[in-house]
């Protein structure tokens, strides 16, 4: 089960470790997530594809896995990275550890790692590119030759290749209760690589979800005469996504209401003529304070994205309505002439605080407001 | 808008003397409300009736006053002071019932005085039972399912409603004090008779029985703009029927879900916001059953908590800090975090990146007849925190910084026949040491089911020390040789110490930490940032780990280590903290970077801005010598922790540390008996007489020289452990067969005891050539009650002024000849008129403080800058009192938490904290102290006396001033006819041995007032334990020495009304 494994990183460092999961090579760009609970619902998390996750919080798979919490039937991450596996779970919920939850899913981690040090290499030195590797040193070279393959996460559309293939319906609220809305409306939601807990809050505040591919066409996606369209999450640079920037700017020219989320949200702000950057380390966690700047609110929200929408190019018709206080950066937009608003963080949770749910009843009322 | 303007005073009310479940956490909190208040422009006044704090050294608060937390003695204050707001949050549950009584009797209106961080309001809706529970069923959070009973026939009706077992919580009393859990209706009866009397509101809390359900807690901070965070999570490793106090508890919690801590968090936010809790913070108790995961919330507290100190510890966030600018205005955005040098703002949640394991200490070996099986009361006294980066090395860690010999997980189990008995006990009523007992289960194959079923432990926690047990069992059979690198970092990140392994592989911590450096498995120091490394942080608070990196990156400045003192005992508390702290000041002021290494979450040393670097780690050898290695210290300071540091004195020697201050040899001479004689003989000093022995025949003939009564104890002890005044050969006999073991290795001590003594507590200061007094404390009680729990006058009330010249010429002698240098501590004792030399201490003792705050400055301050090469002149040193003041320190004392025992004051220490009354006589300084410690004394009624025949030759002194006081006399037939014989009426009551009705009658009918009670010798001490026993039940005012009676009857001819309130900075 367990296995000798190399932590290898662009920059030449190599960190000897404890392999688990499964017993194959993987790269990605590898980012620090200081979330201390959600292991689950972050390693499902499709924006997460091509990238390897070091979680700060020592001990990860302690509450082992269950039926209930994930975000999407696979594992979209390229490894984790952890500083300890625990030998045992202990939860009335879980069904199986981590570890045989990695090993079903394909996925590669490696443990015993020092995540504070490498956590602090990433914060000074940006993301960087990594590959998990089993064996020993000598595996080395195999490692090094598969990190100059991989050319990082920038300019890649990593959009289409998580989308659903099929488009669905979605009909489930939220844990525990299932709770649902009873209306009419129904809600397109375009898959970037969506959550499912983005669907259950559709679902659960504003009606029913469909669920469609992220390269969907406009005439096809009027043809399910939606009463407002989604943007969801999803992993990569948003800048090569022009099918969906482009479909976008059509559904603001009709006035269609609009709520995106992370990339989304950049989506959104790219088809408003906004600019995008990709950032240092970006964000990743639970505990990130943004704050409302019509109400000086501040929420604590998860994050995770490396890309971000550039405060400085947001256009007159385009006003921010939320910034990080840990570092400034731009964390919402609305549009003032349009139906149409997003949110870099997640208020989906899952995991995370709860308490940006409010945005979902937000998505609502604009609805009804336009209809 | 930032900071209120209308606001330019507030008033803060501190929590008073150390008690059980209120410690120095709340002079964490105090101290820091009172520093971020005073920085941000308000007039802060304080009043706390402890003078063993920090929160009361005068620069902290512009007006300080030690003074009684009683409502009577407040109003004075508000009075003379006017503050525009009352924060009563900081100073715990007496802090914030005391704000509550102010409100209720009107003063606050009366002076137009403000509640701000809580509203009355919301103390109410969060601390009464009944509204708490309707409060939360109307926002449709579960509670437990619960009754409120406020009389015995209620409480049944309630009962019968869920059966057994069930839980029983008097409102309004101090750490859960009277609850309890009830298996039969016999118990619940006596747990609610107790609680009911107990409550100041006779009410009641009956509640189902959530025993072995899993037991949470959340610190929660609200500012007035609604924004809520979470600081910290705690998961008790102990579940539902422990107190939380008593728990063992790990941060973050750790066997929860993502979705399952949201629903904890969601509902706090709701619970706080209901109940009221505008700004500030506050803790939530939640028990989760582990079944099925049904969430119901215990309790909440609208206030800074003990929870929030170790919360604050464990993460790194100052929430006391931020709860008091928040109440005055402050939104958390505006707030910036200490800790990343202001990079984030105060507006997020830490999310850290170890484990902390918070262990509570007991006391038990104190009271041997109490009840020593935790329950829902809190019982524990102290508490220690272990870092780790995981939980094994956090647990062990604080193992480890207990201080009871333990290196780990020692077996503790002996050989009997009867193992699995004993363990099916100790598993299924948990005691102090249940978490060795879950190890040796472990060790004799019990599986964690088995272990699980009877502790109610998760199995997550289970199966981490299973792993750890068989680590050992693998070391067992290993020699320490054939350890490599590879297993030895291992072993060092599961948090083994080297002693531990030593142990286990038959060798010594010397010969482990030899191989340890010689593999190169040396600790690393990671920090403490509240961020998980997120972002930079220059703040040095740092715990040792095994890993890659090392952040210590120790800089070249010249720099002095201070040591700890470790958890709060008894015998050794939070005055030693108070030493800690103004020597790391001191330090610092002398332009050397301060080191602090301590391992107990509750204290200001422990706060990272309190000295340049902070290392959170146990006090042991090992730890201190590593940290050593790294920051290579100019010197080390020992002379403040109390024992603990000392203990490490020859380990440090021997590894070349330099300590500064006295030589380690003074210590010896003046800990070791024979060494000690030989140097009072040199000097000429008398001592009483005394010998040690090894046995029971020397005994025997030892005693009959020294003469009795006599005072024996085993040598080597803190806090007189095992103390016992012995009169007879045959107690002695049964003292020596039954109470302690005697051997060569284990001498006993014999001392001649002195009758009528007077003891006197002196502290000297000296830098080497010039000796300066501190301060001479004359104590009340007689010499044989322990010092530590002694009332005691500053200055004298009752020398003269020959013996006072006397004790401190003795006293400079001594000093020169151990060449002291900063602090010592003198006890003798006063007999007619000779002068005896009891015990000496070359290092800070518990009366520093209290000397300190009389004085208006540090002892400490000077003591510390002596030991860096100031001289006392430098630096100004002046032992002048202020005039015309007296001030008296009061113990007190926790015999209210353990009702089986005996409330009589001996040789064995067993007070946990004191108060200070201050006065323009004696009188009214020691009746301030008694009010201080919550001791009410009546002025007149019936006076119940029975004296020991020896006092009885006080009782035509004693009488006259009962009588004229407006007393009558009760008394019991003996001392009666005495009474008579002088001349006085007394009415005579049965003893309880004479049959009914008695004297125990008389006081459970209310008729006795006042009880004057003194005894001596174990059979009379036992026959008579029940009617003080009864006494302290029905809170009455009962005196156990005869000096104190004289002391009372002086405190009595004083009118409170009349009592002065001045404020530590018009007195000096």
């Amino acid at each position: 089960m367990s296995f000798p494994a190399i932590l290898v990183l662009e920059d030449g460092t190599i960190i000897e470790g404890i392999g688990f999961g499964v017993k194959e090579l993987s790269v990605g760009e590898i980012v620090f997530n200081t979330s201390m609970s959600g292991y689950q619902e972050i390693i499902t998390d499709p924006s997460y594809a091509k990238q390897i996750i070091a979680f700060t919080h020592p001990h990860i798979g302690n509450t082992g896995i269950n039926d209930e919490d994930n975000e999407s039937d696979s594992i979209h991450a390229s490894g984790i990275v952890i500083k300890d596996l625990p030998d045992h779970f202990s939860n009335w919920r879980a069904t199986q550890s981590l570890n045989s939850f990695l090993e079903s899913k394909k996925t590669i981690g490696i443990s015993n790692i020092d995540t504070r040090a490498l956590t602090t290499r990433l914060r000074d030195n940006g993301s960087l590119k990594a590959c998990i590797a089993p064996g020993d040193k000598d595996s080395l070279s195999i490692a090094q030759d598969a990190l100059k393959k991989f050319s990082g996460l920038e300019g890649l559309d990593l959009a289409k290749e998580v989308s659903t293939q099929n488009s669905f319906s979605w009909d489930e609220g939220t844990w525990p209760n299932y709770e649902e809305v009873k209306n009419e409306k129904l809600i397109v939601a375009i898959d970037f690589g969506v959550k499912k807990n983005i669907l259950r809050l559709l679902r659960k505040h504003v009606g029913k979800v469909q669920v469609v591919n992220a390269e969907i066409c406009f005439d096809e996606l009027m043809q399910f005469k939606p009463d407002g369209v989604f943007l969801s999450n999803g992993p990569g640079d948003p800048e090569p996504c022009i099918y969906a920037i482009e479909l976008i700017q059509r559904l603001l020219d009709i006035n269609m209401p609009i709520f995106g989320i992370c990339l989304g949200h950049q989506l959104l702000a790219l088809s408003g003529g906004c600019k995008t950057y990709k950032m240092k380390f970006g964000h990743h966690g639970a505990n990130h304070p943004v704050q409302d700047i019509a109400s000086k609110v501040v929420y604590i929200t998860s994050q995770n994205h490396g890309f971000a929408v550039d405060f400085s190019s947001l256009p007159k018709n385009i006003e921010p309505t939320h910034i990080s206080l840990f570092d400034q950066s731009l964390q919402g937009i609305a549009f003032k002439d349009k139906p149409a608003f997003s949110f870099q963080g997640h208020p989906e949770a899952s995991p995370g605080p709860h308490e940006l749910e409010e945005l979902f009843i937000k998505f609502n009322l604009m609805i009804d407001k336009n209809a | 808008m930032p900071k209120r303007s209308d606001i330019q005073s507030v008033l803060i009310i501190g929590a008073g003397p150390i008690i059980i479940g209120q410690a120095c956490e709340f002079d964490y909190s105090g101290a820091q409300a009172c520093k971020a208040l005073k920085a941000e422009g308000f007039r802060v006044i304080l009043v706390n009736s402890n003078p063993a704090t920090i929160m009361t050294d005068p620069l902290l608060a512009d007006a300080t006053y030690i003074e009684p937390i009683h409502w009577k003695s407040i109003e004075k204050i508000i009075d003379k002071e006017r503050p525009d707001a009352l924060l009563p949050t900081m100073g715990g549950q007496t802090g914030l019932n005391t704000a509550l009584t102010l409100a209720k009797e009107g003063v606050l209106k009366k002076y137009n005085v403000e509640l701000i961080g809580a509203s009355r309001e919301a103390i109410d809706k969060a601390e009464d039972r009944e509204l708490f529970d309707k409060t939360m069923k109307g926002i449709g959070i579960e509670t437990p399912r619960s009754g409120i009973a406020h009389s015995m026939e209620e409480a049944l009706t309630v009962q019968e409603g869920f059966g057994f077992p069930c839980i029983i919580r008097p409102s309004f009393t101090l750490g859960g004090s009277g609850g309890g859990v009830a298996y039969n209706i016999q118990e619940f009866k006596e747990i609610c008779e107790k609680g009911l009397d107990l409550s100041p509101t006779t009410e009641l809390l009956i509640d189902e029985s959530l025993l072995g359900w899993k037991e949470y807690e959340l610190e929660v901070v609200r500012d007035k703009n609604d924004n809520c965070i979470i600081i910290c999570s705690i998961e008790n490793l102990d579940p539902m029927g422990v107190h939380t106090g008593d728990s063992i508890t790990v941060a973050p919690a750790q066997t929860l879900t993502d979705k399952e801590y949201q629903i904890l968090r969601d509902q706090s936010f709701k619970i706080l916001r209901e109940i009221g809790v505008e700004t500030g913070g506050s803790n939530v108790q939640f028990g989760i059953n582990p079944e099925n995961g049904r969430v119901v919330v215990i309790e909440m507290n609208p206030r800074v908590s003990r929870s929030s100190a170790l919360a604050s510890k464990a993460t790194g966030f100052p929430i006391a800090k931020v709860a008091a600018l928040l109440s005055v205005g402050f939104t958390l955005d505006e707030l910036q975090n200490d800790i990343t040098n202001g990079l984030t703002p105060a507006s997020f949640e830490p999310s850290i990146d170890y484990i902390v394991t918070k262990i509570p200490k007991f006391a038990f070996e104190k009271f041997p007849q109490a009840d020593d099986r935790l329950t829902t009361q809190m019982k524990s006294v102290g508490e220690v925190m272990g870092i780790g980066r995981t939980f094994q090395e956090s647990l062990q860690k604080a193992l480890q910084s207990l201080e009871e010999d333990l290196h780990g997980f020692e077996t503790i189990l002996d050989n009997s026949s009867n193992q699995n008995e004993t363990l099916r006990y100790q598993l299924t009523f948990p005691g102090s040491r249940r978490i060795l007992y879950v190890a040796e289960a472990i060790r004799l194959g019990w599986d964690a089911d088995q272990i699980n079923q009877l502790t109610g432990m998760d199995f997550w926690f289970l199966h981490q020390i299973i792993d750890l047990i068989d680590e050992e069992n693998i070391l067992q059979d290993t020699k320490l040789q054939e350890i490599g690198f590879d297993k030895m970092l291992k072993l060092k990140q599961k948090g083994f110490a080297d002693k531990r392994i030593a142990e286990l592989t038959r060798s010594t911590s010397q010969d482990v930490r030899n191989l340890r450096k010689r593999l190169g498995v040396i600790p690393v120091f990671k920090r403490v940032d509240t961020c998980a490394a997120e972002f930079a942080t220059e703040t040095a608070y740092m715990y040792s780990a095994y890993e890659g990196e090392c952040e210590s990156r120790p800089t070249s400045n010249k720099k002095v280590i201070v040591l700890g003192s470790g958890p709060n005992r008894i015998g050794q508390g939070i005055e030693f903290d108070y030493c800690c702290v103004h020597a790391s000041f001191a330090l610092q002021e002398e332009g050397y970077e301060s080191i602090m290494i301590n391992c107990n979450p509750e204290t200001v040393s422990t706060d990272f801005d309190t000295s340049n670097r902070l290392y959170f780690e146990p006090i042991t050898e090992e730890k201190v010598l590593d940290i050593i290695d790294i920051e290579k210290p100019e010197g080390v300071i020992i002379q403040f922790g109390g024992q603990t540091p000392l203990k490490l004195s020859e380990a440090l020697l021997s590894n070349n540390v330099t300590i500064l201050g006295t030589d380690v040899d003074a210590i010896d001479r003046s800990e070791d008996r024979e060494r000690f004689q030989s140097l009072a003989h040199q000097l000429n000093l008398k001592q009483p007489p005394n010998s040690t022995v090894k046995n029971l025949k020397e005994a025997i003939e030892v005693s009959e020289e020294i003469g009795f009564p006599i005072v024996v104890r085993p040598s080597y002890v803190l806090g007189g452990r095992a103390m016992e005044l012995v009169h007879t050969q045959v107690e002695l006999d049964k003292y020596l067969k039954e109470a302690v073991e005697v051997s060569d290795q284990k001498p006993i001590l014999l001392d001649g005891y002195l009758t009528d003594a007077i003891e006197v507590d002196v502290d000297v200061i000296s830098d080497g050539s010039d000796i300066e007094i501190g301060g001479i404390l004359q104590h009340i009680e007689q010499a044989g009650i322990h010092s530590g729990d002694s009332a005691c006058s500053l200055p004298p009330y009752s020398l003269s002024q020959k013996v006072i010249k006397e004790i401190e010429n003795q006293s400079k002698k001594i000093a020169e000849e151990l060449n002291v240098i900063g602090l010592m501590n003198i006890q003798f004792a006063v007999q007619d008129e000779n002068v005896f030399i009891i015990e000496v201490n070359p290092r800070a003792s518990r009366t520093v403080p209290f000397i300190s705050k009389c004085l208006g400055e540090s002892l400490v301050k000077f003591a510390t800058k002596t030991m860096v090469g100031k001289t006392l002149k430098d630096i100004g040193f002046s032992n002048e009192l202020p005039k015309n003041y007296f001030f008296v320190k009061e113990a007190v004392l926790p015999f209210d938490k353990f009702p089986a025992v005996d409330p009589i004051l001996g040789p064995e220490m067993k007070s946990t904290g004191e108060v200070m009354g201050i006065g323009s006589s004696f009188g009214e300084a020691y009746a301030k102290a008694q009010r201080a410690a919550n001791k009410i004394f009546p002025d007149s009624g019936l006076a119940f006396i029975s004296v020991k025949e020896s006092d009885k030759k006080y009782l035509p002194n004693l009488l006259p001033l009962l009588l004229e006081q407006g007393f009558s006399l009760i008394a019991t037939k003996g001392t009666a006819d005495s009474i008579k014989v002088l001349g006085y009426d007394a009415e005579i009551i049965n003893k309880v041995t004479e049959g009914r009705p008695h004297i125990v009658d008389e006081l459970l009918n209310d008729r006795v007032n006042l009880l004057i009670n003194t005894t001596e010798g174990r059979q009379s001490i036992e026959d008579s334990a029940s009617i003080r026993r009864t006494a302290l039940q029905n809170k009455l005012f009962c005196v156990t020495t005869i000096f104190g009676a004289f002391a009372l009857l002086e405190a009595m001819s004083t009118n409170s009304d009349n009592w002065m309130y001045n404020s530590l900075q018009e007195i000096n």
